[in-house]
């Protein structure tokens, strides 16, 4: 989240004093923010509302990814198409290893008791997330790395000039996330994980292994991460010190909407992203995450479930 | 209670600390500061597994208290010149304060949307340090001009006391009939409501004492190190390293949360030389730890007694 910052000055810089184009380019740029967001906390949201685990190694599967896309493209010269291909693998691979090396093992063990296996859940992929984090600052340095974009170059929309791989980051991601309502709402893989996210048990009545739909979830979750890691690398760059913030942005966006519900996390993404870019904008980049935390507080004191949660 | 007094379990307790408090006799300076820091580490984690362990409350938080108590301390000692027993006094108070705060939403909300709301206070309070820099410090923290005494082995003794007292305190509270019942409230807070007990007073009273500690220790802690920073006591890795040494050293054993806060200190030491993997190997091991020995130390210690 901290990372945005420098985005912004370099926008405002740029901007001329006309309120009508300062109007544009928050509309714009938030956007492309939110949309950023939106696909970061849909994958968080699904695995919630799916299997009941908080993924608090979020934000380091995302800088994974956009680490991995950034060696292939710089260091081994693998190209940017193929680069961000090799972001996602990783990201998907780190997905599986965080599902059956710390998830599986902690909801399977019988030493842990069931009421406190949500903690536990918590406390290992927090773990693990660091370790991943701790991975990529010794092989890769703490260093900002931004992954060169796929798309380069600048249009002017509305008067406002704006790279074109910012248009290129919302579209994709807008893309995603219709692709992935297709496939929860239309393909029978997605119908039995839509059906067990509203009750497991039934599932396994019909005769549906769990398992494989907790696997499959977790697939889409790793590639869903993967992409906005590397869209976020080619968009503001990331570093390893981007893990935390990048977890807690999710963490509070997928709360804001309820937990569990996509359309709740989508909508509590654009409030967030449009929030965080007006403050920046218009009172100080050095402010932008309060007035977004404030509404949080806010929110669970009136409606502690989310704006589409159910409990 | 009385059963505890001829237990194992306190005469080992009592044996470590006897020891431990023979230590600046014939150990250097070094190792008694890197002590007195696990010490107060040992505070802070025993404060937290009173709240998550007994009251059943996921805290992600515990740096809101002790950044609270410990800021406090160090704001009225450096911007306004008082000295250093009325500072921890109203650090330790201005963290009860906090407790009292965080305690509200934990009466409305549980699980992961409480564990989110101490998460954001703990971002809050980063954020109000950085903005409101002429008073705290900012980034670069704040410069406490007092300290208790600049003698090692003074500090090293106030710590181990104060840790010790912590310890008798928050252990007998835990043993006691209120930590059963919070125990019992933090499992099933409706069940135990319907046998009769006031569950939000006894809530209110785990926050409150889990404040107090925080506070005091965070408040000592400043004036040891003669400086308040963001990093070393209000960031989320801090609170990461609190939650990590009480599930290392076993939840709901109170005096396991001491063991593991100093094992990670002492081990983040003695892993100095691997440079930047330290934390990577500090943290596999406790990953180790949760996954396969979910009781921690104490907890398995404990459990492999009560079956001889």
């Amino acid at each position: 989240m901290r990372c945005t910052q420098h985005l912004f000055l370099q926008a405002a810089a740029v901007l001329p004093g006309q309120s009508s184009m300062r109007a544009f380019q928050i509309l714009i740029d938030g956007f492309a923010i939110s949309a950023l967001y939106a696909l970061g906390a849909t994958g968080f949201t699904l695995i919630f509302g799916v299997s009941g685990v908080l993924n608090l190694s979020h934000g380091a599967i995302m800088v994974a990814a956009a680490v991995a896309a950034w060696a292939a493209a710089s260091i081994l010269n693998v190209g940017t198409y193929a680069g961000a291909l090799i972001g996602v693998g990783v990201a998907l691979l780190t997905a599986f290893a965080t599902y059956f090396a710390v998830v599986k093992p902690i909801q399977d063990s019988r030493r842990i008791p069931n009421e406190e296996k949500e903690i536990f859940v918590l406390t290992g992929t927090l773990l693990w997330g660091i370790m991943i984090q701790e991975l990529i600052a010794y092989f890769f340095t703490n260093n900002a790395k931004t992954v060169l974009p796929i798309v380069e170059g600048v249009v002017e929309i509305l008067g406002v000039r704006t790279p074109r791989n910012e248009i290129f980051t919302a579209i994709v991601c807008c893309l995603v996330i219709a692709l992935l309502w297709l496939l929860v709402n239309r393909t029978r893989t997605g119908k039995a994980v839509l059906a067990a996210s509203m009750n497991p048990r039934g599932v396994t009545l019909l005769g549906l292994e769990l398992t494989n739909i907790y696997i499959v979830v977790w697939a889409i979750y790793g590639i869903l991460a993967g992409i906005a890691g590397v869209l976020l690398g080619m968009f503001l760059g990331v570093s390893s010190y981007s893990v935390g913030p990048l977890t807690a942005s999710a963490f509070s966006i997928v709360v804001l909407g309820g937990l569990g519900s996509v359309s709740g996390s989508l909508i509590a993404a654009f409030v967030v992203g449009y929030l965080e870019t007006l403050t920046a904008y218009l009172v100080s980049p050095a402010y932008r995450t309060i007035p977004a935390l404030l509404l949080l507080v806010f929110v669970m004191y009136i409606r502690p479930q989310g704006l589409l949660g159910r409990r | 209670m009385s059963t505890f007094f001829t237990s194992r379990l306190f005469f080992i307790s009592l044996a470590l600390v006897v020891i431990a408090a023979t230590l600046p006799l014939y150990v250097s300076g070094y190792v008694l500061g890197l002590l007195t820091v696990a010490f107060y580490f040992g505070v802070f984690a025993m404060a937290w597994d009173l709240l998550f362990g007994f009251a059943g409350e996921v805290n992600f938080g515990p740096t809101f208290l002790i950044g609270v108590g410990a800021y406090t301390a160090g704001i009225l000692n450096a911007q306004f010149g008082w000295s250093v027993y009325p500072c921890i006094v109203l650090g330790a108070l201005a963290s009860v304060i906090a407790g009292l705060v965080l305690a509200l939403p934990a009466l409305r909300v549980r699980g992961p949307y409480f564990g989110l709301t101490t998460l954001v206070a703990v971002l809050m309070l980063q954020n109000f340090i950085v903005v409101f820099a002429d008073l705290t410090g900012g980034e670069i923290g704040l410069t406490i001009p007092d300290v208790i005494t600049i003698d090692a082995g003074a500090n090293y003794w106030i710590a181990l006391g104060f840790m010790t007292i912590s310890a008798a305190i928050l252990y007998g509270l835990s043993q006691s009939p209120i930590g059963l019942v919070l125990q019992a409230s933090g499992q099933d807070p409706v069940q135990a409501g319907a046998l009769g007990f006031n569950i939000v007073k006894h809530k209110l009273a785990a926050f409150i004492v889990s404040a107090f500690f925080s506070g005091l220790s965070g408040a000592l802690l400043v004036f040891y190190f003669g400086t308040a920073s963001v990093g070393t006591v209000v960031d989320v890795a801090v609170g990461v390293n609190v939650i990590v040494s009480a599930v290392l050293g076993g939840r709901r054993t109170v005096l396991g949360a001491a063991l593991g806060a100093i094992f990670l200190i002492v081990a983040g030491e003695f892993l100095r030389p691997t440079g930047e993997l330290a934390t990577f190997i500090v943290s596999a091991v406790a990953l180790l730890v949760v996954l396969f020995f979910p009781g921690g130390f104490l907890g398995a210690a404990l459990s492999r007694e009560a079956r001889s």
